[in-house]
């Protein structure tokens, strides 16, 4: 560690911090009401849009875990820029609708308008659960992308002052986060994305130049994975893999809480999609800091003696920092950390905001006190917001984390169970809510199984079809499984006649309203 | 005006809307670009490729938007 490294890292650290709790003045509002705490008063424009669900969409797993996988395994890694660009067409096309019936019956998460919809607390309520279960292990992600670049700071690996950095990272997330809710992470964000683009240019144009170009990079780099294992006659290989980890984590972003949460906060439907033309420029971040992980495997870092004990600790995950220590003098190494850490601190805040928004409007509004104040609402989202970052540090403390991405990855194959309900019900009524809710339990029992069969360690489930094995993403399988079970409940419900609810909604509410 | 769900079904220019799954499908079919070659200043083509679809998908993204964003 250099002391240049560690000022500038603490400058820009103390600088965003303070920004933080200033952001609680920044276009202000009565943070005592959750609409202003949570969704920063459905106020952003198109750039505080675009920066805050950049903010929310990259992340420690754009720095640290797609690079880490990429370093380890290969092209299987690169699957997240295809994921990126898949999601944004999604997007575009489906959450406007969202946005009209949010704001028509001022619906603040996924799980209210799910409870309109469908006439169902508990198909409210298992959303809601979902939402808040599945955000805990991406925010672990985060925490995990913190303490990798924290301990390389050079603070020790082991006993209690291993955590301390962490603990004080983590404290100020929670401590600005309760103060200024949503307004601290849009803020910040712009702060963030500055430090990443100037990182991130600068190492896809230095290092290659280091390193002889990229042409030297790839010859370094061993053939097998280079490329995606061709299928065989008995197997698929890494082909459906890789697209159905494409296809299912686009399909599982655009459900997670706090995607919602960035949809919901923007001031109009046209801000989002032309977000949406706008936000793939994360993508080219995400594609080039993807290759990182081949200029890591280039240089070796693995290899480099100082580096090896860091390795043992954090495994692959630990390319990118060490490939920064390795290429940059101190100065920018801390810039580069700062911009990993910043970026992980932001998404963590709006997960957290987001599930804290679940929690409240949800489950404690719907069960616990029907007849709570807008005051009190407001506090028991603060309060929500630390109960979930604890679990996420419980997910990092139980989990392997040999690839990072393996966090973001099991939140995924939860997360995506709700999409049937969610987004199928922004097109029809035509799905039973009893079958929505059954559909959810099969989904989310075997997804889980999966991922338990797998030890954690993975979500690419071997599944045997027509003599033919075919890896796919367990979030894909189990959501298929999902549609299945409600498609089938569903003619069966209505066939017996069981009651549907009623339909809070009606079809005009899903879009603009303009003169006939 | 027209609205947008009148009896007589969509608008046609929400057809442009297809243009959003140009992406989609031309970044999840594998066999068209899991190959090293041509490279791009030494990049294999499974590479730039992928990373050639994030601006070009910006651009469906974009007529999708003048398109129907008085719809919307």
């Amino acid at each position: 560690m250099q002391w240049s490294t560690l000022i500038v890292f603490l400058v820009l650290f103390v600088f965003v911090t303070a920004l933080g709790f200033i952001a609680a003045h920044w276009r202000k509002g009565d943070l005592n009401q959750l609409h202003e705490w949570g969704l920063g008063g459905r106020r952003f424009g198109t750039l505080v849009t675009w920066f805050l669900m950049g903010g929310d969409l990259y992340t420690a797993y754009t720095f640290i875990a797609v690079p880490a996988l990429v370093f380890g395994a290969g092209a299987i890694g690169f699957f997240a820029v295809p994921y990126t660009i898949v999601a944004y067409p999604i997007v575009f096309a489906v959450l406007p609708r969202l946005w009209y019936v949010a704001h028509k019956h001022n619906y603040v998460t996924g799980a209210d308008f799910v409870r309109g919809r469908y006439d169902s607390p508990l198909l409210a309520l298992l959303v809601a659960l979902t939402g808040i279960l599945a955000t805990m292990p991406y925010i672990a992600l985060q925490l995990v992308g913190m303490e990798v670049v924290i301990s390389a700071l050079g603070f020790p690996m082991s006993g209690w002052a291993a955590d301390l950095p962490l603990l004080v990272a983590f404290v100020i997330l929670a401590a600005f986060t309760y103060t200024s809710g949503l307004r601290a992470p849009a803020l910040i964000a712009i702060v963030k994305d500055s430090l990443v683009y100037i990182t991130v240019i600068a190492a896809v144009v230095i290092i290659p130049m280091q390193l002889g170009g990229f042409g030297k990079i790839f010859a370094a780099v061993p053939p097998a994975k280079v490329l995606l294992a061709v299928p065989t006659g008995q197997s698929l290989g890494m082909y459906s893999a890789f697209a159905t980890l494409a296809l299912g984590s686009a399909l599982a972003l655009f459900v997670y809480p706090h995607v919602l949460t960035g949809v919901l906060a923007a001031k109009n439907p046209r801000t989002l999609t032309r977000n949406m033309a706008f936000l793939p420029a994360y993508s080219l971040v995400l594609g080039l800091l993807a290759l990182l992980g081949f200029m890591a495997l280039a240089v070796g870092v693995d290899k480099v003696p100082q580096y090896a004990p860091f390795f043992k600790q954090y495994a692959n995950n630990f390319a990118v920092p060490a490939l920064l220590m390795h290429s940059f003098p101190g100065w920018f190494v801390g810039v580069g950390f700062a911009a990993i850490v910043i970026g992980a601190l932001v998404p963590a805040a709006i997960m957290s905001i987001a599930a804290s928004n679940l929690w409240t409007r949800s489950i404690y509004r719907a069960y616990i006190n029907p007849s709570c104040t807008e005051a009190q609402e407001a506090s028991q989202a603060k309060l929500a917001s630390l109960v979930v970052k604890f679990g996420a540090l419980v997910f990092v403390l139980i989990m392997p984390a040999t690839y990072a991405i393996q966090f973001q990855l099991l939140g995924g194959i939860w997360i995506i169970q709700i999409l049937p309900a969610l987004v199928f019900g922004l097109y029809t009524r035509w799905f039973h809510r009893y079958a929505l809710a059954l559909g959810w339990l099969g989904g989310m029992g075997v997804g889980t199984l999966i991922a338990a069969h797998l030890k954690f360690a993975s979500s690419i489930y071997p599944l045997h079809a027509f003599g033919y094995a075919i890896p796919g993403y367990a979030a894909l399988y189990s959501l298929i499984l999902n549609i299945a079970i409600a498609v089938v409940l569903t003619v069966v419900l209505r066939l017996l006649g069981v009651a549907g609810g009623q339909d809070q909604t009606v079809p005009g509410d899903y879009h603009a309203t303009r003169p006939a | 005006m027209t609205t947008r769900h009148s009896s007589s079904g969509i608008h046609p220019r929400l057809w442009w809307r297809l243009l959003l799954l140009v992406p989609i499908v031309a970044t999840l079919w594998v066999p068209w670009y899991n190959h090293r070659e041509p490279t791009f200043i030494g990049i294999p083509f499974l590479y730039w490729y992928l990373l050639l679809w994030v601006p070009l998908s910006s651009v469906c993204s974009a007529v999708v938007y003048f398109k129907t964003r008085d719809l919307a």
